[in-house]
Parts: structure tokens; C-alpha cells; sequence
């Protein structure tokens, strides 16, 4: 099988035109057709992503896992108030507070920022990229304090402010899974806010999103973030406020649209 | 005051206009998220009943979000025709459905109300009507506008081909142009939605569509759909701005969440009527909009998702837009549970835009986390196709591999036109013809090989 469906030259099919051209895109073109309908191979590997993507979103996050791949760092584990998967769909309400044990157990202190590694509807991408992402920002932030990494479950973007707002961090980095797609089901999406509260509108905060091996890359998600946090921290905001001035598209998109992809989601 | 309606021997009392709008809704997960939704069956039958009974004139004298609150609401309020709405003032909302689908209500009766139509009344209607009835409803009418082609007339289904990448590589992006051009996609724009939302990379998207257009002499229009405020940026340094885009929702706190308002849309559009880049018309303005995103904003002002999904159209209205979509399924579960919802509430924005003179398209779509897969795609194009939607959006294999949902593929549209006798815009088929990708006696688009078109030197020249 291929990965998530994609499709790909079978093994003894004639390479056609289109070949040089699909190193150019993952998307699924030059599929050709019969009449003006999918053929059966194309139809069968749709249909098997999206059975590979919808199997994605009910993974559960494994913590250990990533508190392993810490190597001793210090982190917390908190969970939102959706109790379970079913829950955390329907309630996205639920999954931007924190639980009162969870709430109880942030102790508040003076930190420049706090890093989020939440769930959200991919553990894979969260459970691939989020640590990677923690450990190359380190570098890019000399003299900043910044707060153990929070570990979040049943975690929409929104939980992030109530995280920082308890620790006392002046900004907040969700690194969060985005909803998987048929092609990628291990994308991260990373939001950026400035003096994070309990409903603070989502204009407030820039987003970098497609962090996975085949969109943005980590140390190039990584740089951008910190030209974000610099910029965050010298105008005392983040969103629509923070526009992209950097010279090589160094920026994040406001989440200002009905396509942004994970603040409710 | 208040409303009510015995049903099965209980009173049911309905306090305000918005309770009842609200629980005579059909089902969706939004409305239940909201705690706004019927609490039975037979409650929201009760409901229906008495929506039946409301005149239409209590629209116009009841704002469910308050004229001095909210600048939408005096955008409903200032602009409403009532020369137009004279032709109706008489009716009930049960009234004028049974007119609206009555043979009275010809194409052109259903254009001289439009302008006297508001949200409310419009999502009012809706709730009494069955799906039959919003397809039939709206495939009476006709909105028809113009930029370098022709977009909603008769016999036409349109399509905005979606080439988006998640890193925005332009070559990638040529490559699912062409790809889509090869199936006659397109007519309605060619349009982006850009990983990264900055001005620079806005600039060299455009760029490179606007050279593609120009290289082949596409008779349609280009957009990247960054924020409007990126747009106005790019229009000032001299980028090929062809529409101006925006996301929009029915209130003014969560138009304040896209970061908009109106001022800011005027200003825009101003903008790009200045440019005249338009050939055969000046709609200039390009929207989406969704049911949920006002609830998804903290902004709903106790409104239900549809009711105030319609006051968005308002808007959309104000800038006599070439294009306008829902997003159906987009905003996932939490707003629309399943094809059920997703189909129901399709049919809905596709009616109550047309009702309003807006030309409305769709991105029936869904994500991987909704009780939704593409057999509920191929019902929602169906039912859309035969209610005359102007134009449907479409990605390589239905497969969106930057926004990371499925939309319909080039193929699926293209299997619609057949099925409806459905053409693209004329200016467009002209084009297809002229490249030899079009047949326009049998209406079917020519599967040629790469090396058979000239189109190919499209992803060389990005």
C-alpha cells in the first residue's frame, strides 16, 4: 500500500507524461479517467486514505512516549475538560478550558513564553514533530525564560491561553496537530499568541501551518517561528497587528480565515 | 410577548423572534453546541407552526442583533428596498413559501423581490421548506454576473479550480493548474488559498497566474485568498489584483474576528473597481462564507447557525461580488455532524444567497474528523447541480493536499456538467474550443494526452 493512498506509478505501469510533473506536487494529478470518471485503482486508494486519515483522528496521543524523547527535560501532562475523543468533536468548548486538576496542578511564575504540544485531531503529527520543534527553538531564543514544555490532551489551539495565563507566560507557542488530510496525516500546526487570556480572539494570534517532512521543514518553521516571537516581543501583540515586513515571506498567516484549519477544529 | 403553538395536546411558548428561528431549525451538531437547538421533535414542530403564522413585516421591525450594536444589522436595515418588499408585505412566512414555489414566482418575480428580501426572512422561509423545495426554489432564479466572462447564466455550471500547495512551490501549483484546465475547470476563477499569508508571497502567486493567463489569453479571473487588508497592500504596490477576497460572517463582532469591516471591504472594493481589470463586467469581489462561524467566534449573539449564516449574504450583497461560497462542510463535525447536516445545510446557503441576488457557489466538502465521505459529496453536487448553483470548487482527485480536507474533483464536476447538460461560462467554452480541449456539440472535454496540448508549457513558464 502506499502511503495514505497516495497515489503513485504502480509497479510495471508505463510511465506516463505526467510523471515528471508529480514530483513537482503531491496532489493527485494526471489521474486520467474513463469518460469523465475516476478510474477504479484511483477510487480505491481515495477511498483507503481516507480510511487511513479517519483512523488518524482517533489515536490517542502517547505521552510516555514523548516525556522519553525529553531526555530529562522537565514537562507537565494536562488534559482539557472533554473527557474522551467522542466528546472532544462534539464540545470543542470542552477542549479549550483546562480540567480543575490540571488547573490546579499550574503553578504560576514569570516566563517570556510557554510551548504547548497538544493533540488536537492528529497525535501522529503532534507525537512526530512537536518535541523536534521545542528542541530547535532552544537556540533561537538566548535569554528568553522559558517554561517546561506542556504536554496537552483532548487540546484545541484555545487551550494554550488558560495554560499560559496559569504559568504566567507572556506568550504561548500551541504546537498542535492539524486535521489529517488524505495525503499528510502527520502536519503540524503552530499558533502563536501574544498576552494569551481566556477568549482571546483568534485574530490575536499568527499561524504557521504545514510543518511535516513533505510541507514546511522544521528548522524553517523553527526560524520563522522565532522571527515571529522577536517581533511578538518588540511590538507587544501578535495577530492581525503583526504584519509579515520581513523580506523573504518570513511570516505566519493571521488565523483570519473560515479555512484556518485547527483553531476550532 | 412571545410566540406559541399547542402540538399533541402541550403549549409550546417560544419567548422571541431568534428562539423561534432557532428551535424550528433542522437538526445540526451547531445549534446543539450552541444550546440553541429543539429539545424535541415535536417542539420544533410547534415551532415551525408558529414560524408559519409570523408576517414577514415582524423581519423588519424585530433586529435579532440591535441596530445600534452592530453595523450589519444597519447595513440590513439602511439598504432594505421596500419598494421591493411591498410585493410581499402582506405574507406570512407559510404564506410565502407557498408562493415562492408557486409558478407566480417566475424567474423574474423572484428578481424584483430579491432586493426586498433580508437574512432573516430568507433563513425564515428555508426552515418551512423541504429540500425539494429550496432546489426548486432556487433553480428559478437567475444571478448572473460578469468580470472577464459571463458566470450564472441558464445551462451553466461554473468552477473555481483550486490548485493550492502547502508550500506554495509554483511549479506545483502550475501543475495542478493545468491539470484542471485540462478539464475544462476554472471558468469561475482560478484561485489559491496561499500557505503562507503575507504580501510578498501573495505577490508572486499572482504574478505567476496572472503570466499564465496571459500567456494562453484565459478569458477568466485569478484571486489568492489572503486577507483583504494583504490584498489592498498588494493592489498598492502594482500586484494583478483580478478579485478582492474575503472571508465574511453575519455579525459584526465576528467579521471583527476575520479581522474585517465593512469600511475595510468598501475600501477594497473601491480599490479594485479602480483597477478595471475587468473585461466583459466589474464584479470585483470574491467571499466565502459558512455556517458556524459566528458561533466559532464567540459572535452568534444567540442566533442559530443558518439564521446567521444568511446575514453574511448581506454583506457579500453590498459588494455586488462575482463569486460567493459556502464552505459546507469545512468547518467540521461540531457545526455539521454528517451528510445529513452537510446536504441539508448546503441547500440552504445555496437558496437563501439566491433568494438574496447572490450569486452563490459551493465547496461541498468535508474533513477526515465528520461522518461524512465523498458518496455524500456526490448527493450534495447533484442536489446543487439541479438548483442551479453557479459554481462548484474543485481540487486534483478531490484530495486538497494544503488545507488537508476534500473538496470534488476536476472529475466529479466535469461528470455533473455531463449528466445536467451543464456548460461552462460561453467565454470560457470559446476558449477551451479555440485550444481544442472542448467539444461543445456533445459538451464533453477532449481526454488528451500532455503531449497533445499546448497547455503543457504552462508549468515551465511558472
Amino acid at each position: 500500500m502506499t502511503e495514505y493512498g497516495k497515489p503513485q506509478t504502480q509497479p510495471g505501469a508505463v510511465a506516463d507524461a505526467w510523471q515528471p510533473l508529480r514530483g513537482l506536487t503531491r496532489a493527485r494529478i494526471g489521474l486520467g479517467r474513463s469518460g469523465n470518471a475516476q478510474r477504479t485503482t484511483d477510487v480505491l486508494a481515495f477511498q483507503a486514505a481516507h480510511a487511513q486519515a479517519r483512523d488518524a483522528v482517533h489515536a490517542p496521543l502517547n505521552v510516555q512516549a514523548m516525556e522519553q524523547q525529553l531526555r530529562g527535560a522537565p514537562c507537565l501532562h494536562v488534559q482539557s475538560r472533554a473527557m474522551d475523543r467522542a466528546t472532544y468533536l462534539r464540545r470543542p468548548d470542552l477542549g479549550r478550558r483546562l480540567s480543575g486538576n490540571s488547573l490546579h496542578m499550574l503553578r504560576k511564575e514569570a516566563w517570556d513564553v510557554v510551548f504547548v504540544a497538544a493533540d488536537g485531531l492528529s497525535s501522529i503529527a503532534t507525537q512526530t514533530n512537536a518535541i523536534p520543534v521545542f528542541q530547535a527553538m532552544q537556540p533561537l531564543l538566548h535569554g528568553w525564560r522559558i517554561a517546561p514544555l506542556v504536554i496537552a490532551t483532548q487540546s484545541r489551539v484555545a487551550l494554550g491561553d488558560e495554560i499560559a495565563q496559569a504559568m504566567g507566560a507572556s506568550m504561548v507557542v500551541m504546537m498542535i496537530g492539524e486535521r489529517p488530510g488524505l495525503s499528510v496525516a502527520d502536519s503540524l500546526g503552530i499558533y502563536l499568541t501574544y498576552a494569551p487570556y481566556v477568549g482571546c480572539p483568534d485574530s490575536s494570534r499568527n499561524c504557521l501551518s504545514n510543518i511535516h517532512a513533505h510541507g514546511m521543514t522544521i528548522p524553517a518553521g523553527a526560524s520563522k517561528l522565532a522571527w515571529l516571537m522577536q517581533e511578538a516581543r518588540r511590538l507587544g501583540l501578535t495577530g492581525v497587528g503583526l504584519k509579515d515586513a520581513a523580506p523573504d515571506q518570513l511570516a505566519g498567516s493571521n488565523t483570519l480565515s473560515l479555512h484556518d484549519k485547527d483553531t476550532d477544529a | 410577548m412571545g410566540y406559541r403553538h399547542g402540538l399533541g395536546g402541550e403549549t409550546y411558548h417560544f419567548p422571541d423572534l431568534k428562539t423561534l428561528l432557532a428551535v424550528a431549525s433542522s437538526v445540526r451538531s451547531g445549534d446543539q453546541l450552541a444550546g440553541l437547538a429543539a429539545q424535541s421533535d415535536a417542539q420544533r414542530m410547534a415551532a415551525r407552526y408558529a414560524l408559519a403564522d409570523v408576517p414577514l413585516r415582524s423581519f423588519i421591525q424585530t433586529a435579532l442583533v440591535p441596530y445600534e450594536e452592530d453595523e450589519v444589522t444597519r447595513l440590513i436595515v439602511d439598504t432594505h428596498d421596500h419598494k421591493a418588499f411591498a410585493l410581499i408585505a402582506h405574507m406570512t412566512v407559510g404564506e410565502f413559501r407557498d408562493w415562492l414555489l408557486s409558478h407566480e414566482a417566475d424567474t423574474a418575480a423572484l428578481a424584483r423581490i430579491a432586493p426586498g428580501i433580508t437574512p432573516e426572512m430568507a433563513a425564515a422561509v428555508s426552515k418551512l421548506m423541504r429540500n425539494q423545495d429550496l432546489i426548486s426554489v432556487a433553480r428559478k432564479i437567475r444571478v448572473i454576473t460578469s468580470f472577464r466572462n459571463t458566470i450564472g447564466l441558464p445551462g451553466c455550471l461554473s468552477s473555481r479550480l483550486q490548485p493550492n500547495h502547502p508550500t506554495d512551490d509554483l511549479k506545483g501549483i502550475a501543475a495542478s493548474t493545468l491539470d484542471g484546465l485540462l478539464y475544462g475547470m476554472g471558468d469561475a476563477v482560478i484561485g489559491i488559498n496561499p500557505a503562507t499569508d503575507s504580501v510578498a508571497n501573495g505577490l508572486a502567486l499572482l504574478d505567476m497566474l496572472d503570466q499564465a493567463r496571459q500567456l494562453y489569453d484565459i478569458p477568466t479571473q485569478t484571486c489568492v485568498l489572503t486577507h483583504v487588508t494583504n490584498t489592498l497592500e498588494i493592489m498598492n504596490r502594482g500586484g494583478a489584483v483580478d478579485l478582492v477576497f474575503q472571508s465574511v460572517a453575519g455579525t459584526q463582532k465576528a467579521n471583527e474576528g476575520f479581522g474585517v469591516n465593512l469600511a475595510i471591504l468598501q475600501e477594497a472594493y473601491d480599490a479594485a473597481l479602480a483597477l478595471g481589470r475587468g473585461t466583459v463586467g466589474q464584479n470585483v469581489m470574491y467571499f466565502e462564507t459558512g455556517q458556524g462561524a459566528a458561533l466559532s467566534a464567540g459572535a452568534h449573539h444567540g442566533i442559530d447557525q443558518q439564521t446567521v449564516e444568511a446575514r453574511a449574504y448581506a454583506v457579500a450583497r453590498a459588494f455586488n461580488p462575482l463569486l460567493v461560497n459556502t464552505v459546507v462542510g469545512f468547518i467540521g463535525p461540531e457545526y455539521l455532524y454528517d451528510g445529513k447536516q452537510v446536504i441539508r445545510a448546503g441547500l440552504e446557503d445555496h437558496f437563501c444567497a439566491k433568494l438574496m441576488g447572490v450569486p452563490m457557489g459551493c465547496d461541498a466538502c468535508y474533513t477526515n474528523h465528520a461522518e461524512v465521505d465523498q458518496d455524500d459529496m456526490d448527493n450534495l453536487m447533484t442536489l446543487l447541480g439541479v438548483a442551479g448553483i453557479t459554481f462548484l470548487i474543485g481540487v486534483p482527485g478531490a484530495d486538497d493536499i494544503m488545507l488537508n480536507y476534500q473538496s470534488l474533483s476536476f472529475h466529479d464536476i466535469l461528470t455533473l456538467r455531463n449528466m445536467l447538460g451543464a456548460r461552462p461560462a460561453p467565454e470560457f467554452a470559446a476558449w477551451l474550443e479555440r485550444m481544442g480541449l472542448y467539444d461543445s456539440l456533445t459538451n464533453h472535454m477532449r481526454p488528451l494526452e500532455l503531449g497533445q496540448t499546448q497547455l503543457a508549457r504552462l508549468v515551465g513558464a511558472a
